[in-house]
């Protein structure tokens, strides 16, 4: 992976000025490069990673994975179904994996209550979905490669040879 | 009282750095740029062996030279990645950390007066190891030659009874290495002046311009030479205390019969990790090694910026920065820079007292931390 990708992996609010002299590149190119990304849409948005566990107002602090059983339709397969699914807000991520069943979505809602209305007005009801089995998440210990924990507090001493 | 401590004993460590140290470690949230080790702590495949060998009962002692398995790796690592060839049985002795692997070398060598040859600005214990060990430190100062030693340097340092030299590449403090034709050159004059070579090769796997070479890989230097290596730096393994020493079986003879006696052998724990550490960890070094590099370009681009002179350091994780321009000695500078703005580095009078007007800065420390240090650095200085 292009080392520009790595930081920007590691901190999105890295500057074009910052990681030139990090790669020791002119911060023209770095801006190009990145802006080239973008375009291709390597790099899709940016964005802080949050622990919405810590907060208490949150409008997505219920989380739930839902797998759905669909049947696929002429021509189109599962395309036009699972846009019809994931086009709701409430779907943060929308997967069409193999196995026992056919999509694997994310659901999030302020509460057990919404995320459980979203299921059985919205979804379930929809003509293709032959069924859904819903697991709400309990604890998030890692997400997206980042361990969701508090910053832990330094263990090396703060000088030495 | 003071005849019980010996007159060796009392003779070492300067002691105005010790207490700057204190001051560093009594104050609170100081950005600390004066750590020599990595920041990255162990990746979890090699501390989950360490863990996994607990579970399974591998508390025992090992072999005094160490668990063969790991020799052994040792041996394949070295062949496959230098093509260089220490048989796992007779001429590799695992040692707690290089540390203990030096003073091994320089007790199994020295003969009371003999002398050792130690550049400058070099690691901390070098000297002292010789001097307790009987031996008299002969210091090279390399500051005019960039840090480098030079072929003439090491023959204008040699006397009759000198009998060792140590290199240290890349070097702690300077980040300074050798390519392949420096050293060459180097070897020549060592083998000319028939110097055994203690090559202290820690940070090897953190060069960043060029391939690293190890000096015993050089025609005719391997039988001159004591390779000391270690897993604390390339793998972030410090605490684990594991390192290696490889040499004719002659010398790990003799280092062994010291070991034997006064560390009997590496924690059994610490040597089940760093096999694994051979076994998965090249990928997290080549990563470490790359965000080094990374922080290595920033923070000369902001010394630069700032107006603080520094060569490139061609490896390790350490810039040695001259602060000449401030008219502060490195001490002062040192504490005043702590005071001020809580950033910790080290005074270069560390490393030697002719190197007064430097200090060493390591970027093994987060970027976010060295952006903030360097920020703070700068308003210091103006």
């Amino acid at each position: 992976m292009d080392e520009i990708l790595e930081v920007l992996e590691k901190d999105a609010r890295a500057t074009p000025e910052e990681i030139a002299k990090m790669l020791k590149k002119k911060t023209q190119g770095i801006k190009e490069a990145i802006k080239k990304y973008e375009k291709d849409g390597v790099i899709l948005k940016y964005k802080a990673v949050i622990n919405k566990e810590l907060i208490k107002d949150a409008d997505a602090s219920v989380r739930a994975l839902i797998e759905v059983n669909i049947t696929p339709q002429k021509d189109v397969g599962f395309d036009k179904i699972a846009e019809r699914i994931y086009s709701f807000p409430e779907v943060a991520s929308c997967y069409l994996i193999s196995g026992t069943y056919d999509l694997l979505l994310i659901v999030e809602g302020k509460d057990l209550h919404t995320v459980a209305r979203f299921v059985a007005e919205k979804l379930a009801p929809l003509e293709n979905v032959k069924g859904t089995t819903t697991h709400f998440l309990l604890k998030k210990y890692k997400e997206d490669g980042v361990i969701l924990k508090h910053r832990e507090e330094n263990k090396r001493i703060a000088i030495s040879y | 009282m003071k005849d019980i401590i010996s007159k060796k004993v009392q003779d070492m460590q300067p002691s105005g750095i010790r207490q700057f140290f204190d001051l560093v470690l009594g104050m609170k949230e100081v950005i600390s740029l004066g750590v020599g080790e990595p920041d990255f702590v162990t990746p979890w495949q090699i501390r989950e062996a360490g863990i996994f060998s607990l579970e399974e009962g591998f508390t025992s002692y090992t072999s005094n030279k160490g668990l063969y398995k790991l020799r052994l790796s040792i041996s394949r690592y070295l062949k496959n990645r230098y093509g260089l060839e220490y048989c796992p049985d007779e001429e590799i002795l695992i040692t707690v950390g290089a540390s203990e692997g030096l003073d091994l070398a320089l007790r199994a060598i020295i003969n009371p007066g003999d002398k050792i040859l130690i550049p400058t600005p070099g690691y901390v214990s070098y000297g002292p190891l010789t001097e307790l060990a009987g031996g008299i430190p002969i210091y090279i100062n390399t500051r005019d030659s960039g840090f480098k030693l030079t072929p003439k340097l090491i023959a204008e340092g040699v006397e009759k009874k000198t009998k060792a030299i140590i290199l240290n590449y890349p070097n702690n403090p300077t980040g300074v290495s050798y390519t392949k034709k420096e050293l060459e050159e180097l070897k020549k004059v060592i083998l000319k002046h028939k110097l055994l070579c203690i090559s202290d090769e820690i940070y090897g796997d953190l060069t960043y311009d060029f391939e690293h070479t190890p000096f015993p890989t050089l025609s005719g230097a391997k039988e001159h030479t004591i390779y000391l290596n270690g897993f604390s730096k390339a793998y972030a393994m410090t605490g684990w205390r594991v390192g290696f020493a490889c040499a004719t079986k002659e010398i790990i003879a003799a280092m062994t019969k010291i070991h034997q006696y006064t560390i009997m052998c590496v924690p059994i724990t610490s040597q089940m990790a760093a096999c694994e550490a051979l076994v998965s960890g090249r990928k997290s070094v080549e990563e470490m090694k790359r965000e080094y590099k990374r922080r290595r370009e920033f923070v000369l681009e902001r010394l630069n910026a700032i107006g603080l002179e520094c060569r490139k350091p061609q490896g390790a994780f350490y810039a040695f920065v001259s602060v000449k321009n401030t008219k502060l000695k490195s001490l002062e500078f040192a504490k005043e820079l702590l005071k001020e703005q809580k950033v910790a580095v080290v005074p270069g009078v560390a490393f030697g007292s002719e190197f007064n007007d430097y200090i060493r800065i390591s970027y093994a420390s987060s970027m976010e931390n060295l952006k903030e240090a360097l920020s703070r650095i700068e308003i210091f200085i103006k």
